[in-house]
C-alpha cells in the first residue's frame, strides 16, 4: 500500500493547508485504526521474548519498512524520501502478518519495499509492496505465518466507523471509485457464489466487514503508485480483482483477495506499459518512463 | 568525456538497480532460511520401544483390546436445526476420569459417552496376577447404576469428576451434562445412589467444565460448574438459531458459572446439600467455559481458580481467604489476549516450587496461529503481585494443533514433568478442509456468527482433522515433541487425556478418550534405572478426598510441587496419587505437604519407589 502524493504542480505556487496534509491522510486513518483496533481489542502480537526488546511486529514491521526506504532511496537518488507510504506498507505488514516468529515481521517489510525496487519495468513497481510481501509470506510459510484473523470486537459499528472515515479519506484522494467498485461486484459475486456453493448470501456478503477486507478494500487496492493510470482502467482492473477473487474463493482459497491482486496488478500494470509503449510509438513519440 | 558522462549515468542506474535485485533474492532467500531454521523437525527416528526406553527412557504402547477395553465414544445428536454443522457443534463429550472407587488399590476408569441413549462405562480395575502382568479392566456401570445417563430429556452427558462430598471415604460421582446435572453417592464401593434431588445443583446447565475444590477451607467439598452455550439453551428443542458465541474472541453470551457451597451436615448428621454462591463470591463473568482447574497459585492457603475460555481471554480468580473472588485475569497476564482456551493444567516445569499454567488454543498452518501458552511466573511475584510470563515459544511446547486436554506428568521419571498434549477437532473427508468457511465466519460481526443458521454447511468435511498428538520431553526446562518415537502415532481427535500408574509400577500411563473414536489406553514402559515416590493422601480436618493437597518433594538440591486435583485438563481428572519421578537419585530429603486445612506436615527422608499412604495429622 502506497499513500497518495499530491502531483506536482504546473505553476508555482504555495500548497493550500489541505495539499500539505493531503498526503498525510491516509497513514493518519491507519494510524488510527490500528490505535483503536490495539486500545479496544489488543489486535498486536506481543512476542514475549521479543529479540527487539519485546517491541511488537507491528512496531517492528514499521520502524524496518521506514529505515530500509531511507537508506535505499538515499542509495538510488540521492534524496531522502518522503516517508508515508514506507510507513504505510510497514503498519499494513504490521497489521496483516501474524506470526509468533518476529523475524518474520522483519522479512515481510523488507521483502514488500525491496519488491519496489526489484521488480519494475519502466520506472514503475508492478505489485502492491505490501501485497506482494503478505502474499509471498502466506504462500511460502503458511506454517509460521497466518494473515490477521482476530476480530474488533463483532460489532457492527466498528466496520461502519472504519469504513466511514475511509470512504470521506478515498474520496478527498480521489479513489472512492476502486473501493465502491470493488464492493460492489463483491456483493454481486458474493449473490453469484452463493448460489454456486449453496450458501447463504449475507454470510458471503458480510465478509466484508472483515477488519482484514476493510484494509484490503481501504488502502490496498487504491495504492496510486500500482493501479492503472486512468480511471476507467482502474474500474476494470478492479473488476478483474473481484472476478479473480471469486475464482479463488470458489476453489475455497482462504487467502483469495491477497492473491488476487497479486495476479491481476502486475498483469494489468504490464499491460498498461505495453500499451502506451505502444500508443507512444504509433505517435511517433520516443516513449517516456512508466511508457507515457 | 562527454561520451563517458553520457554512459556514467545509465551504467550507475543499471548497477544500483542490480544490487537492489540482490537485496530482495537475499531477503526472499531469507524467508526460506528462517522457516528451515525455526522449523526443523526433531529427530524422532527410533527403532521400536528397546531403542525409545534407551534414548527417551520410556515408550508407550496402545493397549486397550489387550485389557478388555473396547469402548467408542459416541457423540451427541443435536436438533435438526444444527444437522449443517452438526459435526463442530456437537464435537465434545468424550471425557475421561480415574477413581479408586471401591478402594482396592488399583485405579479405576469412568468414562463417558454422549449418543443418545449411549452408555457410559466404569472399568474396573481388576489389578494384576502375581507376576505383576495385567488382568484387564470389567465394565460395572451398569449394575453399579451409573451407565445409563445419556436418556432423552436429561441432555448428553459431558464430562465426570469424583470426590468424597460427604467424606465417608469413598469418592463421589459428579456427571455433568449438556443438560441437567446429576450427582450420585458412593455407597463404599458397592453401588451408588442418585443425590441429585437433595444435592441443590442448578436444573439444567450446559457445562463446559466442573471441578471439586473446597475453596473456603472448611473441609467440605465444593463444586464449580462451568457453563458452555447460554443457560436457556436446550440443544434438543432449538427455539432460534442464534445460539452460537456472538463472537469468535469476546463473546460474553456464554452460560453462567456455579459456585456450589458444600453446606455439610446438620446436627442429626443429614447432609444439606449444595448452596449457590456464585454472585456472592463474585464470579459472574458470561464466557463459554471449556475446562477449570484450582489450586493455590497466589500462595494464600485457599485454591485459586483457572478458567479456560473458548471464544475469549482465559480468566483467573484469586481466593480472597475463602470470603470471595478477584478476577486478576489481566493483572496476572493470563488473561492477556482472547483466543480459543480448551484446557488448563498446572506443572512445575523448571522444578522451582511453583506452579506454572498451561492453557491450550488452535493452531493451523496457514489460517490461525493462537499457539497455546505456558505461564511461567516471574520471580519473586506472589500474592497480589503474582505474575505470568508465557514462555511456550521459547520452551517449544506452543505449536500443537487444534488442541484439547493436556496432562504434566514425569512418563520417564527422570525428575521433569513432561508433557501429554492431544490434538484434532473433526476428522471426516481427508481431502477436504471446512477451514475455508469457518474462516468466512471467524471474523464477521455478532449477528452473523451467532446465528447457526448461517453457518455454511459441512458437507463432510474435516477441521483440523488427523492431527497427531504431542508427547513433549521436558530436558530440564526445554521440551521436544517425540510423541511418534515413543509408540504415540494415532490420529484420532482426542479430548480428554488422564495420567495414572494403572498397574501399580511406579510408572504413569496415559489414557485419552477421543471424539467419536476409541479410548485409547497406553501403557508406559520406563527404564529401570530412574527412581520414583508416590504419595496417597486423605484428608481429616481437610476434604477426605485431600484435594487441594500440595506435595513439594525436596531432592539433589531441587523441589518440585505437585497438588492433589478435583479436576484439571479438559474434561478429565487424573489419578489422586501424587507421582513423582526421582532420575537417579538414591534418597530423597524430605516432602513437605500442605493440607487443604492450612496443616503443614513434613516426611523426612520418605524411602524410594514405594507408595507412601500418608492421613492429615488431627
Amino acid at each position: 500500500m502506497n499513500v497518495a502524493t499530491p502531483a506536482a504542480a504546473p505553476e508555482i505556487k504555495a500548497p493550500s493547508r489541505f495539499q500539505q496534509i493531503k498526503p498525510f491522510l491516509a497513514p493518519m486513518l491507519i494510524t488510527c485504526i490500528l490505535a483503536g483496533g490495539q486500545y479496544g481489542y489488543g489486535i498486536l502480537e506481543t512476542n514475549e521474548q521479543g529479540l527487539f526488546f519485546g517491541l511488537p511486529g507491528t512496531a517492528v514491521a514499521i520502524i524496518v519498512s521506514i529505515v530500509f526506504e531511507l537508506i535505499a532511496v538515499k542509495f538510488l537518488s540521492g534524496k531522502w524520501p518522503h516517508l508515508a507510504s514506507s510507513y504505510i506498507t510497514g503498519i499494513s505488514v504490521g497489521i496483516l502478518v501474524r506470526s509468533n516468529i518476529i523475524w518474520y515481521y522483519v522479512l515481510c517489510s523488507l521483502l514488500s519495499n525491496s519488491s519496489k525496487y526489484a521488480l519494475r519495468l519502466k520506472n514503475r513497481h508492478l505489485w502492491n509492496p505490501s501485497n506482494f510481501g503478505v502474499s509471498m509470506l502466506l504462500f511460502f510459510v503458511p506454517q509460521d505465518v497466518v494473515p490477521l484473523s482476530l476480530q474488533w470486537g463483532n460489532h457492527p459499528w466498528v466496520p461502519v466507523i472504519i469504513m466511514s472515515l475511509g470512504v470521506i479519506i478515498l474520496f478527498t484522494l480521489g479513489r472512492l471509485h476502486i473501493t465502491l467498485t470493488y464492493v460492489a461486484c463483491f456483493c454481486l459475486l458474493s449473490v453469484l457464489r452463493s448460489q454456486i456453493a449453496g450458501t447463504d448470501p449475507i454470510t458471503e456478503i458480510g465478509v466484508l466487514t472483515v477488519p482484514s477486507y476493510l484494509l484490503f478494500m481501504i488502502f490496498m487496492i487504491t495504492d496510486p503508485k500500482t493501479t492503472t493510470r486512468t480511471w476507467p482502467r482502474q474500474i476494470v482492473v478492479t473488476i478483474a480483482v473481484a472476478i479473480v477473487e471469486t475464482i479463488l474463493r470458489l476453489c475455497r482459497e482462504t487467502h483469495a483477495p491477497y492473491y488476487a491482486l497479486f495476479i491481476v496488478f502486475p498483469m494489468a500494470n504490464l499491460l498498461e506499459i505495453w500499451w502506451e509503449n505502444r500508443a507512444s510509438i504509433d505517435a511517433g513519440q520516443k516513449p517516456g518512463p512508466g511508457g507515457r | 568525456m562527454k561520451l563517458t558522462k553520457q554512459f556514467e549515468q545509465p551504467v550507475n542506474s543499471t548497477l544500483k538497480q542490480v544490487v537492489m535485485i540482490v537485496i530482495f533474492l537475499c531477503v526472499l532467500g531469507s524467508v526460506f532460511a528462517v522457516r528451515y531454521l525455526v522449523s526443523k523437525p526433531a529427530d524422532i527416528v527410533t527403532q521400536g520401544s528397546e531403542d525409545s526406553i534407551k534414548r527417551y527412557g520410556f515408550h508407550l504402547e496402545e493397549v486397550s483390546k489387550n485389557v478388555g477395553i473396547d469402548f467408542v465414544h459416541e457423540r451427541p445428536i443435536l436438533d435438526k436445526k444444527l444437522e449443517h454443522i452438526m459435526p463442530i457443534v456437537a464435537a465434545m463429550g468424550a471425557a475421561v476420569s480415574v477413581v479408586d472407587f471401591d478402594r482396592d488399590g488399583f485405579a479405576d476408569l469412568y468414562v463417558i459417552n454422549s449418543g443418545p441413549g449411549s452408555k457410559n462405562r466404569l472399568y474396573r480395575n481388576k489389578g494384576v496376577d502375581k507376576a505383576g502382568n495385567p488382568l484387564g479392566f470389567e465394565d460395572v456401570a451398569e449394575k453399579m447404576g451409573i451407565a445409563d445417563l445419556n436418556r432423552p430429556g436429561d441432555g448428553a452427558c459431558m464430562g465426570a469428576v469424583w470426590g468424597d462430598f460427604d467424606n465417608d471415604g469413598y469418592e463421589d460421582l459428579l456427571v455433568y451434562r449438556w443438560g441437567k446435572p446429576e450427582l450420585y453417592h458412593n455407597d463404599k464401593g458397592k453401588g451408588f445412589t442418585r443425590v441429585t434431588n437433595i444435592a441443590g445443583l442448578p436444573k439444567w446447565v450446559n457445562a463446559g467444565s466442573v471441578i471439586w475444590l473446597d475453596f473456603d477451607g472448611d473441609g467440605m467439598l465444593d463444586l464449580f460448574i462451568g457453563g458452555y452455550w447460554a443457560d436457556d439453551v436446550d440443544l434438543w428443542n432449538l427455539t432460534t438459531t442464534k445460539i452460537m458465541p456472538e463472537s469468535f474472541q469476546f463473546a460474553n453470551n456464554g452460560g453462567r458459572r456455579y459456585l456450589m457451597r458444600n453446606r455439610g451436615f446438620d446436627k442429626q448428621g443429614k447432609w444439606l446439600g449444595f448452596e449457590d454462591v456464585t454472585e456472592k463470591m463474585g464470579i459472574t463473568s458470561k464466557r463459554w467455559v471449556l475446562a477449570a482447574a484450582a489450586t493455590d497459585l497466589c500462595g494464600t492457603g485457599y485454591p485459586d481458580l483457572v478458567l479456560a475460555i473458548d471464544y475469549g481471554i482465559n480468566e483467573f480468580y484469586a481466593n480472597q481467604g475463602g470470603k470471595g473472588f478477584v478476577d486478576k485475569s489481566k493483572d496476572t497476564r493470563v488473561g492477556d489476549r482472547p483466543k480459543s482456551g480448551m484446557s488448563v493444567s498446572f506443572g512445575d516445569v523448571y522444578n522451582q516450587s511453583r506452579f506454572c499454567i498451561y492453557t491450550t488454543n488452535i493452531t493451523e498452518p496457514g489460517q490461525i496461529l493462537q499457539h497455546n501458552n505456558l505461564w511461567v511466573p516471574e520471580p519473586n511475584r506472589t500474592g497480589d503481585k503474582l505474575r505470568y510470563k508465557n514462555l511456550a515459544e521459547d520452551l517449544g511446547v506452543g505449536k500443537g494443533g487444534w488442541s484439547w486436554g493436556a496432562q504434566f506428568g514425569d512418563l520417564n521419571n527422570d525428575g521433569w514433568l513432561d508433557l501429554f498434549l492431544t490434538n484434532g477437532y473433526v476428522s471426516a473427508d481427508q481431502n477436504d478442509s471446512y477451514w475455508f468457511d469457518y474462516s468466512i465466519i471467524a471474523g464477521q460481526n455478532s449477528s452473523i456468527i451467532a446465528d447457526a443458521a448461517r453457518w455454511p454447511a459441512m458437507k463432510g468435511r474435516s477441521l483440523s482433522g488427523y492431527q497427531p498428538n504431542c508427547v513433549w520431553l521436558n530436558r530440564g526446562g526445554k521440551f521436544d515433541d517425540i510423541a511418534a518415537a515413543v509408540g504415540v502415532s494415532e490420529t484420532l481427535d482426542g479430548r480428554a487425556v488422564v495420567l495414572v500408574d494403572l498397574w501399580n509400577r511406579g510408572v504413569l500411563d496415559v489414557v485419552l478418550a477421543t471424539q467419536n473414536g476409541r479410548l485409547l489406553v497406553y501403557k508406559n514402559s520406563v527404564a529401570p534405572a530412574n527412581g520414583w515416590i508416590q504419595f496417597e493422601l486423605q484428608g481429616s480436618n481437610s476434604n477426605k478426598s485431600a484435594i487441594g493437597a500440595q506435595v513439594t518433594l525436596y531432592w539433589d538440591d531441587q523441589a518440585q510441587v505437585q497438588e492433589v486435583s478435583g479436576g484439571s485438563g479438559y474434561a478429565s481428572q487424573n489419578q489422586r496419587r501424587i507421582h513423582f519421578g526421582l532420575g537417579k537419585a538414591a534418597r530423597v530429603e524430605r516432602a513437605e505437604i500442605r493440607w487443604p486445612s492450612g496443616k503443614t506436615q513434613t516426611i523426612t527422608a520418605p524411602e524410594i519407589r514405594k507408595l507412601h499412604k500418608i492421613s492429615e495429622p488431627t
